[in-house]
């Protein structure tokens, strides 16, 4: 017994020490996913590249509504169709007191384009750079491209005197066998700089005094630190427990515990992706259905049909606990100015009925449906609440839900596209949708070459075409109507079936107040603590 | 002897080949690691070369032969994920788990052996009730559980000890330690419980049911009958008699509690070799997966090598059945 009261006396005591009293101005805060490496050019992940925003910037910025607002470039005007000039902030220093300058644009842009970069294409890989003067940079492009600075927010300037000095000037290439300086240390010019990390578990962060905007700064935090929380329950676990200052994301069925607390709240909103179901008008014959010889998806009526049967309303409702809002077409209406000219086929089983009927399938059919059961929020009920759905008229869905790794395998050119009909999400990386004419509705052959991620394979010339002409056109009016054209046509033509932009949840202590923008990224210097 | 040993030995490496050919069949319905390595939006073209620099197209048995060969001189491999050699990444892990493994294991002797004492003398005490009612918690609920609940009870409603992580760790010579701060003692007691509950389940039962066996045998009866007093009876002579069986299995487990760690590292997000193993799971990280499982099973050859060894040295019986 002695020893047992000891030690029940010792964990006692240890537990009364406890509470030892946190930096007032630190900012602790734990995601679901980790940061491995800091090279801001390895891995095209939203979260890698949007908490490096943090220390490294871009030639643009964008604000808490996704508005693009000048970063590292003060200001830029088209000159030519093809040819861009952009101003650089004078002043700026890198966290090892270099100037930032025109050199360090071009370099960067030289080094996203190279060898085992993730990020080629970010900056168009025919387009070359010209230094007008220490601070203006001129981009020669090949074809006009009027969302050239989409994506740069996410493009990090790098110095290029240090990457020379740290042996960095190649990109840590994701088949590397040996650590390199810049996949361990960052050198940036942002708010922030990185004081500790460990690959996979944490890293802490400190606001960099040095930065051109200090004096103009919104945040009142010191130190950041950064905890990858992988399981779900000790994510919320330890936002309840007051360890941690913001968790993301929240599962849906914990949203309202959260909200409860007096001192935490769950910060909701719309993401920019878009949940939907893909079906395969490729193969003549489905995978894994019981119709031989012969593909119903090629036909309009079976997938106006499965429209029709299901109901995105209650899935939004039910599976997502409202933590969604259903789409009528492919693309966020954040990122289209007239999504609301789109509405969603109405819900209706007897008309799905009808019109299975008259494709030749009275008796409905089987087939199943790939999911993952680890990507998305509740991807795996979604799934099952079609099959239900689907039920209702006739046809009999398979769910076939699987962890990300295996699902991806199979789904994804490099599987040779193994599904006939399955769920999948997408945010267009520019922000802009002719990522998704590209992606997801441009024409592919079995290899992938075209819309690699057009699983399903749906074909139209005229979108294609479309598509080239909106890559190209400087006008933002004319724009948005070759846009609208071409989301009129495969929203008609039933090329996916949308199911509802997925919501963002991060909880929140209700000391701090965070921007939380639709694309699922913090940046720090949004962030104020009382 | 020598015969006795080397055989023993031969056969160990022949389950250490063979979980290495288990671990990598396995591997190719895990997923595929390209798609874990590039964004979503990476071309075709760049995951091809991808996959041919990491030397993913050659052929299973060739793959199998290099990482074998390999291995065997100490080098795994260097991780898909953090780039960065497996061995290495093994090396910073490993403090964590050794130091859960090894509290836990004290802890569960510690309390165990009181506790396995205590049931045995007053069979009839409220107190043993109690202590045989936790035993069955522990024998009979999941480790996530028992994690979830300590976190719910210790860190959500009392907010007295940490949910997650390693606290405050201290450097010394490359062995990052929590023992020696205060922060990382309270981080260290919530997963050490919820790890050494099963095993201080297993060590209470069997010390109980060793000391009422030996209370019931004559040497103690004569003890008894000398005058001894009680104290000296029952930890004397009684509970001396009890500590081989456990002392053999707390051996024993001290692996499983190794291996069994990736359960209690999610739960609370320590940072030790089982989490990272998880994680390497879920991203195909297919150096780490195997190092672990390799590292895993050497880990239990090794034991029960020592183990046989062991029996034949103690127990001549053996000796004459080889002879």
């Amino acid at each position: 017994m002695s020893k047992f009261g000891r030690f029940l006396a010792a964990s006692v005591l240890a537990g009364a020490c406890a509470t030892s009293a946190m930096a007032e101005n630190s900012f602790d805060y734990a995601f679901q996913g980790s940061l491995k490496g800091l090279d801001p050019y390895t891995l095209r992940e939203t979260f890698t590249l949007g908490i490096l925003t943090n220390v490294y910037e871009g030639l643009i910025k964008r604000g808490p509504n996704l508005e693009i607002l000048p970063g590292l470039a003060t200001s830029w005007e088209v000159i030519e169709p093809t040819r861009w000039r952009f101003h650089l902030r004078k002043g700026v220093k890198f966290h090892n007191g270099n100037d930032f300058t025109a050199e360090d644009v071009v370099f960067s842009a030289e080094r996203l384009n190279s060898e085992g970069s993730d990020m080629k294409g970010r900056v168009p890989v025919d387009a070359t750079f010209e230094i007008v003067d220490d601070h203006t940079v001129d981009v020669i492009l090949a074809s006009p491209n009027p969302i050239l600075h989409y994506e740069w927010e996410l493009w990090s300037i790098i110095d290029k005197d240090w990457a020379e000095a740290n042996d960095s000037m190649r990109v840590t290439s994701a088949s590397d066998t040996a650590e390199t300086t810049i996949s361990l240390k960052a050198n940036g010019t942002g708010p922030f700089k990185i004081s500790e990390h460990t690959s996979g578990v944490s890293t802490k962060f400190e606001a960099n005094e040095n930065w051109w905007n200090w004096d103009n700064r919104e945040f009142n935090i010191d130190t950041v630190n950064f905890t990858s929380i992988s399981a779900d329950a000790t994510r919320v676990a330890a936002l309840l427990s007051g360890e941690l200052d913001m968790v993301y994301p929240v599962p849906t069925q914990d949203i309202k515990r959260i909200d409860a607390s007096s001192t935490l709240s769950a910060l909701t909103g719309p993401e920019l992706r878009t949940i939907f179901l893909g079906m395969d008008q490729r193969r003549d014959e489905l995978l894994n259905s019981s119709i031989t010889g012969k593909n119903p998806f090629k036909d309009i009526r079976v997938r106006q049909a499965f429209y029709h049967a299901i109901d995105a309303e209650a899935i939004s409702a039910r599976i997502m606990r409202k933590q969604a809002t259903p789409s009528a077409v492919m693309v966020s209406p954040f990122l289209l100015d007239n999504a609301d000219q789109f509405e969603r086929l109405a819900y209706d089983p007897e008309k799905a009925k009808a019109l299975l009927a008259e494709a030749g399938y009275p008796e409905g059919f089987e087939i199943r449906i790939d999911c993952p059961n680890d990507r998305y929020v509740n991807d795996e009920s979604i799934c099952q609440a079609v099959a239900a759905m689907m039920a209702k008229v006739g046809v009999k869905v398979n769910v076939n839900a699987q962890p990300k790794a295996q699902f991806f395998a199979k789904i994804l050119a490099s599987g040779g596209y193994e599904t006939s009909f399955y769920l999948l999400g997408w945010t267009p990386g520019s922000l802009d949708s002719h990522n998704i004419f590209a992606n997801l509705y441009g024409c592919r052959d079995d290899a992938g070459k075209g819309g690699q991620f057009n699983i399903g394979g749906y074909c139209n010339p005229e979108v294609d075409a479309l598509a080239k002409e909106i890559l190209v056109e400087n006008d933002a009016a004319k724009r948005l109507d070759l846009v609208t054209q071409a989301y009129r046509i495969v929203t008609d033509e039933v090329g996916y079936l949308p199911l509802h932009q997925q919501g963002l949840a991060w909880g929140v202590s209700n000391d701090v107040s965070v921007a939380q923008r639709a694309d699922n990224v913090l940046r720090f210097e949004h962030i104020t603590k009382n | 002897m020598l015969a006795f040993i080397i055989k023993r030995f031969v056969q160990s490496i022949v389950v250490m080949l063979v979980v290495g050919l288990i671990a990598f069949v396995m591997f190719r319905f895990v997923g595929d690691p390209v798609d874990q390595m590039v964004g979503l939006e990476t071309s075709i073209e760049d995951r091809e070369r991808l996959r041919e620099t990491l030397g993913l197209n050659a052929p299973l048995p060739m793959q199998y032969w290099n990482f074998i060969s390999s291995a065997a001189m100490g080098d795994f491999g260097t991780s898909y994920q953090f780039k960065r050699p497996v061995a290495d990444m093994l090396g910073d892990r490993l403090p964590a788990t050794l130091e859960l493994a090894l509290v836990s294991a004290i802890f569960a002797l510690c309390a165990g052996i009181p506790m396995g004492v205590f049931t045995a003398l007053y069979k009839d005490s409220v107190l043993t009730k109690l202590f045989q009612a936790i035993s069955l918690v522990g024998i009979s609920l999941p480790t996530f559980l028992i994690g979830i609940l300590l976190i719910y009870v210790f860190s959500v409603q009392l907010q007295k000890l940490p949910s997650f992580g390693r606290g405050e760790v201290v450097d010394i010579a490359g062995w990052s330690t929590g023992l020696l701060t205060v922060s990382g003692l309270k981080a260290l007691i919530l997963p050490a419980i919820t790890l050494g509950l099963f095993q201080m389940t297993l060590i209470m039962r069997l010390v109980r049911s060793e000391m009422m066996e030996i209370l019931r045998s004559d040497f103690i009866k004569f003890a008894r009958a000398r005058g001894l007093t009680p104290r000296a009876v029952h930890f004397g002579h009684a509970l001396k008699n009890t500590m081989i069986p456990v002392i053999t299995i707390t051996g024993l487990q001290l692996g499983s509690i190794i291996a069994f760690a990736i359960i209690t590292e999610t739960v609370f997000q320590w940072p030790g070799i089982g989490l990272m193993f998880l994680q390497a799971v879920q991203d195909v990280d297919v150096p780490i997966m195997a190092a672990y499982l390799l590292m895993i099973a050497f880990l239990f050859v090794f034991i029960n090598l020592i183990v046989d060894i062991l029996y034949v040295v103690v127990d001549p019986r053996i000796r004459i059945e080889k002879a």
